[in-house]
């Protein structure tokens, strides 16, 4: 009997340390997210200037200057990358949701995972063999096809998964009163699904607009401006990386600044893509 | 995937070819099908372009590797010396640095990841598990040359201070443990990768703990068994593929990370046993060493190194599909 009631308690005990060991793992990952938002908060704003938003970087050891090229530069590149990668990715998305037939569709899926997983430094090797290569310079462009690739699988993925939400009353709706197919998904399934199309699309920049590898050497880097999409351009990640790894307190400063506007819009575009889509989401008949 | 639920609305304007003898019917039906049919190729073009694009880093990547590959052939994987002045290139100093920390990194990520996932999947009531879940997944959103820079700015030297000691003398006794420790090693690249990945395994493990069936819990516990008896004996054994599927998918984006391992593995092409030496990563030397690459020779050495990343990376990648979709209906959209 009590050899019983001390196994009973022995298992007690195990569950409430073992369940409690559980809530110390989340509390802890939660608490390293709060650490690296807290940290940068403080040396961020701290190092933050009006200057590094308006001014170009000085030389080295010089006080001063800002990272206004890499502002412009990260922009000009997302950008570059939107128009490559998110028109390829909808249309193959739509095709997976609309068109898609089960072998090749299977395939299309299929890649569409592979190209997801491969690393983003090979995608950077892939631009520079593809276009930095035969073009004989560093470029905006390279790195905007760099990124865009980058951008194609969560672009189809997030398109084919918000088509397929829309109520299939609605097609049926539209059919039946004579539209032709390619009217109907015009007109009706892909407004119906937009919100969840453009929050896609969001989540997708935040995503690699922190990506540094790509750029190394495709975008490469200036301390200037750089004037159209053929010259090589500074971006704020890799002009973070660049001074983190400099011995001048000046720049790891302004490393610091970079940082932490590169992850307040990060995720600041991750929690309003966050809001759209929880809102938005009894949706249907707009 | 592409079931039965979407083929009815397919199959419908096909059905509506019409008789011919109606001469407006018909113009209006070739008018519907031309539109159709671009709508068709336009989107069908889209879809060939995904599958050319990735087929193009293959072709891309071993067309500019061709004088590594012939001048090394397998001696490139198995080679221990990277010397580009004397036109020797062998890649297993680097794969020994990228093996190793992604091991050690996922020992570390993958207790901790699946405790958050139970907690979050079977005891925190859904408001919480939600709110703390898109917290736990801002972190993947964090770009790794963000997560290098707190490594290098705050990490190492907390490492420093407080956790290596303790190991050291915990576990000096082994091989692992010994030598110096300046700060930039494996073993503080694999703590950065161990964060790093935590995200992607505490989300997919808890989208499968959550799809495990109710009855399987409510049976063990009918039994008697405690909550914790339930979820290790019960659910975790029934989730087992999808977890160890996003343990796959973490290894994939570790062996493939390159900013943050870059920034504090310490850059050295060594390989030691202990964890506290510095070491290089295949990422690493292709980040650090492409543009500077003068030979062709060298660039097509570097670009070997990115065609093997590639192939382990894929490989992994594979499996972790394999054991997701089969362990459960939901795979990640990661």
């Amino acid at each position: 009997m009590t050899a019983e009631a001390v196994r009973v308690h022995r298992r007690k005990l195990v569950n409430n340390v073992m369940l409690g060991a559980t809530g110390v793992c989340a509390a802890g990952i939660v608490g390293v997210l709060l650490f690296i938002l807290a940290f940068l908060l403080i040396k961020g704003a701290a190092s933050l200037d009006l200057n590094f938003f308006t001014q170009l970087p000085k030389p080295p050891g010089e006080l001063g200057g800002g990272l206004a090229n890499a502002i412009v530069g990260s922009a000009k590149i997302l950008g570059l990358a939107t128009l490559f990668g998110v028109p390829i990715g909808f249309l193959g998305g739509v095709y997976l949701a609309e068109y898609g037939s089960r072998g090749f569709s299977f395939a299309v899926r299929y890649t569409t995972d592979l190209l997801n997983g491969v690393p983003s430094i090979v995608i950077g090797v892939f631009a520079y063999t593809l276009i930095v290569m035969r073009a004989k310079h560093f470029s905006a462009f390279a790195g905007g096809v760099a990124l865009g690739i980058m951008m194609i699988p969560i672009s189809v993925r997030s398109t084919e998964e918000f088509l397929r939400a829309v109520p299939v009353g609605l097609r049926e709706g539209a059919l039946a009163l004579g539209t032709p197919k390619w009217r109907m998904l015009l007109t009706v399934v892909i407004p119906a699904a937009r919100d969840g199309i453009l929050t896609g699309v969001m989540l997708n920049l935040a995503r690699v607009a922190g990506e540094t590898a790509p750029l190394l050497f495709t975008s490469l880097g200036n301390a200037f401006w750089s004037p159209g999409i053929n010259s090589p351009t500074a971006t704020l990640p890799e002009t973070i990386f660049h001074y983190s790894q400099s011995a001048d307190p000046d720049w790891n400063r302004q490393a610091w600044a970079g940082g932490f506007v590169l992850l307040m819009l990060i995720l600041a575009t991750n929690v309003i893509a966050r809001v759209i889509v929880t809102r938005g989401r009894p949706k249907g008949i707009r | 995937m592409s079931g039965p639920a979407t083929a009815a609305p397919r199959a419908m304007p096909r059905k509506a070819r019409t008789p011919e003898r109606y001469s407006g019917v018909r113009a209006f039906a070739q008018r519907r099908l031309v539109g159709d049919d671009v709508a068709r190729a336009l989107v069908g073009l889209a879809a060939i372009a995904i599958i050319a694009i990735t087929v193009m880093i293959v072709v891309e990547l071993w067309t500019n590797s061709e004088l590594a590959r012939h001048k090394f052939g397998w001696g490139f994987i198995m080679g221990k010396v990277w010397d580009p002045n004397a036109d020797t290139f062998g890649v297993l100093p680097y794969a020994y640095g990228t093996i190793v920390t992604s091991v050690l990194a996922l020992l570390i990520a993958v207790p901790i990841g699946v405790g958050a996932a139970i907690f979050l999947s079977e005891l925190a009531p859904p408001r919480v598990s939600d709110a703390l879940t898109f917290a736990i997944e801002l972190l993947a959103a964090v770009p790794s040359v963000i997560y290098g820079f707190i490594g290098i700015f705050v990490l190492l030297p907390f490492l420093k201070a407080y956790i290596v000691p303790p190991l050291r003398a915990a576990l000096g006794w082994t091989p692992l443990f010994t030598g110096p420790y300046y700060g930039p090693s494996m073993f503080s690249a694999a703590v950065v990768l161990a964060i790093m990945t935590l995200p992607f395994i505490v989300s997919v493990s808890r989208q499968v703990l959550l799809a495990v069936p109710h009855e399987q819990r409510e049976g063990a516990l009918a039994l008697g068994a405690t909550r914790w008896e339930t979820t290790w004996k019960v659910v975790v054994p029934f989730a087992r593929r999808g977890i160890i599927g996003s343990v796959f998918l973490a290894l994939a984006r570790a062996l493939g990370e390159t900013m943050a391992v870059t920034m504090v593995i310490g850059n050295s092409p060594q390989i030691k046993a202990s964890l506290l030496a510095p070491g290089y990563s295949i990422a690493a030397v292709i980040a650090n060493e492409f543009s500077e690459a003068t030979t062709d020779l060298y660039k097509h050495a570097l670009i070997e190194s990115a065609l093997v990343l590639f192939a382990v990376t894929i490989i992994f990648n594979g499996l972790a599909r394999l054991l997701v979709a089969g362990g459960s209906r939901q795979a990640p959209a990661q």
